[in-house]
């Protein structure tokens, strides 16, 4: 029996046929999803039926993705690593408006977010998304949270090793696992197959590195101990080099021993990241290693059959036989734009990557109304092989355009308000849901967004301040990951009033570092000039093509502090 | 009145006691925390009734290992519902450490947590009386497993594909 996406039909009924190049479900990861949807269904049930108290549903359905929030319940889906077939983000669409307002939000960890579903209807929405292959497990509380990837996996140029194969065996390792549902806190993997990281890896839980041994053998340089909130960390190397049919029982290790020894008694201590950091890299390494050497051949293992067997779902799609080409000679100033900022090199001749940029100035960072989800949904069938990437940055992505097809993809975007040219560049920032939505947050950050945007409006001075990425949090919970923004905002509560704290010198790359703060916390109409006078530091004392973040890292943040509290900002 | 258990997927009469519930015949199955085993291990292992132990979420269950032989019964005891630690002691005691005999989960369990606990090797579960019935169809939550654990009959699906 094949299933719904087996086989995909090009929109428009041209009759070219092809498989997406995903992951694709068999009868036992069917089951399972359909399983889990009655399963909560049966306690959605119980809990409306007064069966189940506040504090044991929340237990429940915070596996599933469900948050009580401000205004409304908030529903999670997981975007396995990130990657979506067309028929996939057309469901999303369909729920966005069957059972919300018309919107979802895509969040840094790849996934999707509901903010206006009724509890009622949630075990509806698991089922649509079922008839898809898709679920919310495991997309919050205390268990291994959804997997996350290279957003540009598969495409680019100067990859080791496609890593959605070994997303998805941890997918199918973490799902529903027995030992490690009620874990200390919250724990989040992310894997990188290339050397430029694209997936925040260092600032995971557990970051997989694909990597290569002595002799060249298959395998992962493993880190620990990474994460954000309110005690920012970089990841710590636990493992230079593992074996790749290991990589479960090392990942088992881990886990257990933070089963184990993880802090409960202190939700701000609960991460492995306080665990590694109090007993050292040096101890922890040597706790997981017994542990590990006590059970490794005898735990789960990935025979290469499996490898295979999965790597085969990621088949490169047939690709034509193309030459190189520049389509933006030639065309006008907007395309040219565009195709500079939003898009990037493919690894085949004749291809681009190209970017759906979701920081439109006047919508919130990462937002798509159901409409644009269906649209994007008929591009990918059109220009993509049928599939989209979300990426850590809050955008998506098309992987696979053919380079002569990018005017008439950017014609059809640009009309959709989706091809606002600012990949990279400050107003491409990354952005919780803030007050406007989170029952944690100080601060609108979407707010201070469109403050920011209506400020920085030109483009020219835009493209010429370059790559620069803004990150902002409403809360110190730090989910738009302020702390590794080239400049970070934090948004704090001050006797009620919202103020703005300022870090500068952040990133959360290859080079990752957490950035510093400036000074006192400025408010909030005074934002948008604080970022002008650090801008204005940065302009005047760049080296030629010196970066935002290289300056501060050059010059510290002496000068940009300086300026900054120089004078009462502008009112 | 006698309390009720789900044992090996059957409500029963719990022939256990503890301690704290009162003096008990010599002869009876009493099961006690590790620390007061640890503190008189001589005195019970010289009873003629059976003899289990409980683990509190922080014991290490490698202790019990000289004495598992002896013991009938060892339980974990989950203080609160976001408790996770005693999956790790069911899982070790089974897979690494052999334990055939009853493996008992007490405290804030409910039917929600009883398949998990299975797939960890727990065989016996103290529920509130309100759950059993619905403990006992949730044993058979999933018809299958991705990962290996305790899987008696259960689908693997590395085993399946």
């Amino acid at each position: 029996m094949s299933s719904c996406l087996a086989v995909m039909t090009r929109a428009g009924g041209e009759g070219l046929h092809y498989s997406s190049v995903m992951y694709r479900y068999d009868v036992i990861d069917k089951t399972l999803v359909e399983e889990r949807v009655a399963q909560f269904r049966d306690q959605t049930r119980r809990f409306l039926a007064g069966e189940l108290s506040d504090d044991e549903f929340r237990h429940l359905r915070l596996r599933n993705g469900l948050y009580i929030q401000r205004h409304a319940p908030m529903l999670r889906v997981a975007i396995p690593y990130g990657l979506l077939s067309s028929t996939q983000l057309r469901t999303l669409g369909s729920i966005a408006r069957r059972y919300d307002r018309g919107y979802g939000h895509f969040t840094t960890r790849q996934n999707i977010q509901y903010n206006w579903p009724r509890i009622e209807d949630v075990p509806d929405i698991l089922a649509d998304l079922a008839a898809v292959e898709m679920h919310a497990i495991q997309t919050s509380g205390n268990c291994i949270r959804n997997v996350t990837s290279d957003p540009l996996a598969g495409v680019v140029p100067d990859e080791l090793e496609d890593p959605r194969p070994w997303c998805e065996i941890i997918r199918q390792w973490s799902t529903f696992h027995p030992e490690f549902t009620y874990l200390p806190r919250k724990f989040k993997i992310a894997v990188t197959g290339a050397p430029r990281d694209r997936a925040a890896s260092q600032l995971h839980d557990i970051g997989v590195h694909i990597a290569r041994g002595p002799q060249g053998e298959p395998g992962f340089e493993i880190l620990v101990g990474g994460g954000l909130g309110r005690t920012p960390i970089i990841g710590q190397v636990i493992r230079s080099f593992l074996p790749r049919e290991h990589l479960l029982s090392y990942l088992e290790a881990i886990l257990r021993i933070y089963n184990r020894e993880g802090r409960r008694d202190n939700i701000h201590k609960a991460r492995i990241k306080i665990l590694v950091k109090s007993l050292g890299i040096e101890e922890f390494r040597r706790r997981v290693e017994a542990e590990w050497e006590s059970f490794k051949d005898h735990g789960p293992r990935t025979p290469v059959e499996e490898i295979e067997r999965i790597r085969a779902f990621f088949t490169p799609p047939s690709y034509r036989a193309l030459a190189d080409t520049d389509p933006a000679a030639g065309q006008e100033a907007a395309f040219r734009a565009w195709y500079r900022y939003n898009t990037h090199e493919h690894k085949i001749p004749g291809y681009r990557i190209v970017f759906v940029s979701l920081k439109k100035p006047d919508v919130a960072p990462g937002d798509a109304t159901d409409a644009q989800m269906d649209l994007i949904a008929d591009l990918a069938d059109r220009y993509s092989f049928g599939e989209v990437r979300v990426t850590y940055a809050q955008n998506l992505v098309l992987g696979d355009v053919e380079q002569g097809k990018t005017l008439e993809l950017w014609r059809a975007l640009e009309q959709a308000g989706l091809a606002t040219p600012n990949i990279g560049t400050l107003t491409d920032m990354i952005c919780c849901p803030g007050l406007d939505f989170c029952s944690l947050a100080n601060a609108g950050s979407i707010e201070v967004a469109k403050l920011i945007n209506e400020r920085f409006d030109d483009y020219d001075y835009l493209y010429d301040l370059g790559e620069i990425d803004l990150k902002m949090s409403g809360c110190m919970n730090a989910c738009g990951h302020h702390h590794v923004g080239a400049i970070g905002i934090l948004g704090v509560d001050k006797g009620g009033e919202e103020w703005y704290q300022i870090t500068i010198g952040g990133a959360a790359g290859t080079d990752a570092s957490l950035g510093s703060v400036i000074g006192p916390s400025v408010a909030k109409r005074d934002v948008p000039e604080t970022l002008a006078r650090l801008l204005e530091v940065y302009v005047r004392q760049r080296h030629p093509d010196e970066r935002f973040i290289d300056t501060v890292r050059r010059l510290g943040i002496k000068p940009f502090k300086e300026r900054v509290y120089a004078a009462p900002a502008a009112a | 009145m006698p309390r009720r258990l789900l044992r090996d997927g059957e409500t029963v009469v719990d022939e256990w006691r503890t301690p704290a519930e009162g003096p008990v015949a010599d002869d009876t199955a009493l099961m006690l925390p590790l620390a007061e085993w640890r503190a008189d291990r001589g005195r019970w292992l010289a009873r003629s009734g059976p003899l289990g132990v409980i683990l509190a979420p922080a014991d290490d269950e490698q202790e019990l290992v000289p004495d598992l032989a002896r013991l009938a019964l060892v339980a974990a005891e989950f203080p609160t519902l976001s408790e996770g630690r005693g999956y790790t002691q069911g899982r070790l005691l089974r897979e690494r450490w052999g334990f055939a005999r009853e493996l008992r989960a007490r405290g804030a369990i409910r039917r929600d947590q009883v398949f998990l606990l299975a797939r960890c090797g727990f065989n016996s579960f103290e529920l509130p009386e309100a759950e059993f019935e619905g403990a006992v169809a949730a044993l058979h939550t999933f018809s299958a497993a991705y990962q290996p654990a305790n899987d008696l009959g259960l689908r693997t699906a590395l085993r399946h594909r």
